[in-house]
């Protein structure tokens, strides 16, 4: 495999300490390196910066709730040029529904090498990962939704943890999924009985547990387990005045848990989109940012981390396994609306959405997540995410790093909203005038989200050993002084490197790389009662038998990398 | 004014997206600039000089220009789209999106156009001398936001689901028009002068429909309130008044809910 020397970037990997030195990075055989020998082919990185490749933690980029978007938003396809095919290229479009060429592509061209898709219904596993298959160069891994599932709420009803966890051991080997995902925990099977949990406290109908219950449980499950990757909750109440209660109350039950892994996380609870969960007001009336509060109670508590699920002021599509929201919001904007029930095991739904700058709720939840974002002190546990494409398509995420970075780029958006007194007034954001450093950025982009994950082994940092996954950036942190420039820099990455791969030369893409999806294999105890209890499941009640359920390996996985943990005590 | 005169010098073999056959995109720019200008044709790019001759120039702003089309157009499609300002003249019939999107500026048709005229349009005036087809003034496909604003006057007639989600603005229809006027129409009004099939106003939410001549199929969702008089272009006449669909959600306004209303000659 070739040998590659970066030369002389300016080089930002917060987990060495290293602060925009000039540096030269050395890959070799997929890995960074000390040095490479004299043969190593130079990439001229003098004046740009240089980071490790990106890490999305949160992101809807595969599954049958993406398909349901892409098929009822034809329109979508029109709010964004189609790219021909080029080169290595396929042809490729769609805006906030990209397909999976695009997605690929426009990750790649970001400088991220590595995404996370955070909702997949086992019952339909296998579509996500043939679409995950098709999504060229990044590395992916998908999260199988267990809050609503009615293996756990029975097991956590009767507090039987070690169940639930031979469950989740199964369940994962079965859909060849990668983490625990909770959403709106308990309520979206109270959905299928036409209600919802808005607080912690509502107990679902039938099953008698309450959100506060299936969150706790999951997380003793999940350290049990002791799985790369912590309990990953999107809380119940989303998107509602006042939610942000709710979504303390939701942090508040992480305490006095520890993590039990060997993967050097720290983390028990990882609350996604928490920019959706941090209003207050009880009223859209009074809708107000509730961000700040929430940001420091992540701060004072070592043992949670969240991303902040950036609204980005763009029509988009929302799509949720949170079923009774995307109805609550279709009876807000009056568009379409698609709901799919999950035999078992979840629901979803998904309703286009327009987040315009001049309707001030929306200028309030675009100042939240900035709010939240600078409100934090360890930015390692606050990540960059747009919870795409709920909030905007996370084609935006360099617009989001110049508003993180620049107040003169956040006042200019203040500027343009009809109702910039109120969002002011309603909002910190204002007041704020921290802008953060590439280091932070960094942080929120690669270093934090590769350490929460338990994949701080492969990604995050530059340190040898390390997967050759580097983005070098046409930005130099010397020079810039126009905000514009960080947003066309980090669109628009000059060289990318995948495994040691050159994926972007010169800001073309060249290669489709050698993309890996990675799955958790957690060995457990036998478990006779769990066995049984699943095949009378399959029998009584799925619509599908156990051998057309499993997601093999072999057929369905591009390059599988299965990550073996033993939990037998 | 200075005014570009495009003519067609031979058939292409597949349908040509004449995305640059309006004043905004033909301004500032020679006759020479225009024919090395890009004309896609399925899966590849043509240049116009290909296919087309092009005679004067584009005039200083959109508002300035004057796009003449000649020739047999059957296989062009986009001619006057996403036009803000200036005249386009198409002197025979052409083919699918004649003016859609469109926010300003006058297109003249002296023949007939093919489906989906007018998309979205926002402003401006679209005048048809022939016939229009289908999804007239309606959505994008999937869309929500049909015709929102500006005026369209069809001489001829008009096929199937004109005024799709219709939001604003005004069309004129001389002659029959076929199913489903102004389906799930959010505002905007329609004049059919000539006569109509059925599903006229289905799902309508807001927006209004006058119709001069017969209606082959009332739907069940409008109820008959009462006969008023009116003058619609210029006619006086006493007409039925119908208020609908009242299967659908219907916004309040000073403690009144407002409904769609469908008006019928008699």
């Amino acid at each position: 495999m070739a040998e590659y020397l970066i030369k002389n970037g300016f080089v930002f990997d917060p987990v060495q300490g290293i602060d925009g030195d000039k540096k030269d990075i050395a890959i070799k055989d997929g890995k960074i390196v000390e040095k490479v020998g004299s043969g190593a082919k130079e990439i001229d990185a003098s004046g740009k910066t240089v980071m490790a490749g990106g890490v999305d933690i949160h992101s809807h980029v595969a599954g049958p709730k993406v398909n349901v978007g892409r098929i009822f938003r034809p329109e979508d396809k029109n709010l964004a040029p189609w790219d021909v095919a080029r080169g290595v290229r396929r042809m490729a479009g769609g805006f906030s529904i990209p397909t999976t060429f695009r997605t690929g592509y426009k990750y790649a061209e970001m400088g991220y090498t590595t995404v996370m898709e955070a909702a997949m219904p086992p019952f339909f596993a296998r579509h996500t990962h043939e679409e995950m298959r098709d999504t060229p160069i990044l590395d992916q891994g998908a999260y199988p939704v267990f809050g609503n599932n009615w293996f756990v709420l029975e097991y956590l009803k009767n507090q039987e943890i070690e169940n639930t966890a031979a469950y989740i051991a199964w369940l994962l080997r079965m859909s060849k999924g990668f983490a625990i995902k909770n959403v709106n925990p308990g309520g979206t099977e109270a959905w299928s009985w036409g209600l919802n949990c808005t607080t912690i406290h509502d107990p679902v109908p039938y099953f008698d547990i309450t959100p506060a219950e299936i969150v706790k449980g999951l997380i003793e499950a999940n350290e049990y387990l002791k799985l790369p990757h912590c309990m990953h909750v999107h809380s119940n109440n989303l998107g509602n005045p006042g939610n942000y209660e709710t979504t303390l109350d939701t942090l508040k039950l992480a305490s006095g848990y520890t993590a039990k892994n060997d993967f050097g996380r720290d983390q028990v609870l990882h609350h996604t989109h928490i920019q959706f969960h941090s209003y207050g007001g009880t009223s859209w009336g009074s809708f107000e940012s509730k961000g700040t509060e929430v940001a420091e109670y992540v701060n004072s508590q070592k043992n949670i981390s969240c991303d902040i699920g950036f609204v980005t002021l763009d029509e988009t599509t929302t799509m949720t396994a949170d079923g009774p929201f995307e109805h609550h919001l279709c009876e807000l904007n009056h568009l379409k609306w698609a709901n799919v029930d999950v035999e078992l095991e979840t629901g979803s739904g998904v309703v286009p959405y327009v987040y315009s700058p001049d309707i001030f709720v929306c200028g309030i939840q675009w100042a939240t997540g900035l709010e939240i974002a600078l409100a934090g002190k360890d930015m390692m546990r606050f990540h960059l995410t747009t919870d795409h494409p709920n909030a905007g398509p996370f084609t935006r995420y360099p617009r989001v790093m110049k508003w993180l970075m620049s107040t003169k780029a956040r006042d200019e958006m203040f500027a343009t909203m009809k109702n910039e007194d109120k969002v002011r007034d309603r909002t910190a954001l204002g007041g704020m005038d921290r802008e953060l450093t590439l280091s932070e950025i960094a942080m929120m982009t690669r270093a934090g989200p590769a350490r929460v994950l338990g994949l701080s082994h492969m990604y995050g940092s530059l340190t040898p050993g390390l997967d050759g996954d580097v983005a070098v950036y046409d930005y130099n942190p010397d020079t810039a002084s126009d905000p514009e420039a960080i947003e066309t820099a980090f669109a628009n990455a000059a060289f990318l490197f995948k495994q040691g791969e050159l994926i972007i030369n010169e800001g073309e893409i060249v290669s489709n790389g050698n993309k890996r999806t990675l799955w958790v294999d957690v060995k457990t105890n036998e478990n006779a009662q769990v066995e049984r209890d699943i095949s009378l499941k399959f029998s009584k009640f799925y619509t599908m038998t156990k051998n057309n359920y499993e997601v093999s390996a072999e057929h369905y996985l591009a390059n599988p990398y299965v990550i073996e943990i033993d939990a037998t005590q | 004014m200075d005014t570009v005169t495009l003519t067609i010098k031979e058939q292409p073999p597949l349908y040509l997206e004449a995305e640059v056959f309006n004043p905004d995109a033909l301004a500032g720019k020679t006759a020479q600039e225009i024919a090395d200008l890009p004309l896609p044709m399925g899966n590849t790019v043509c240049k116009v000089g290909d296919y087309f001759t092009v005679a004067g120039k584009g005039g200083a702003t959109a508002a300035e220009t004057k796009v003449v089309v000649n020739g047999d157009l059957a296989k062009v499609k986009y001619i006057g789209a996403r036009m803000s300002s200036g005249e386009v003249v198409i002197n025979s019939s052409t083919d699918m999106y004649v003016g859609a999107w469109m926010t300003g500026g006058k297109i003249l048709v002296k023949g007939s156009v093919g489906d989906f005229a007018a998309t979205a349009m926002k402003g401006g005036e679209l005048v048809i001398e022939g016939n229009a087809g289908n999804y007239l003034a309606a959505a994008y496909r999937g869309d929500w936001r049909g015709m929102q604003g500006g005026r369209i006057h069809v001489k001829g007639n008009v096929a199937a689901d004109t005024g799709f989600y219709m939001m604003g603005g005004e069309i004129v229809i001389d002659g029959d028009v076929g199913e489903h006027v102004m389906i799930h129409a959010d505002g905007g009004k329609t004049v059919i002068k000539g006569n109509a099939k059925s599903r006229l106003g289905g799902q309508m939410v807001r927006g209004e429909i006058y119709l001069f001549g017969s209606l082959e199929l009332m739907m069940p969702g409008f109820q008959h309130v009462g006969d008023v008089e009116l003058e619609v272009e210029g006619v006086k006449a006493t007409f039925a008044e119908y208020i609908g669909d009242v299967g659908e959600r219907h916004p309040k306004s000073k403690g009144q809910i407002i409904y769609g209303k469908l008006y019928q000659k008699k």
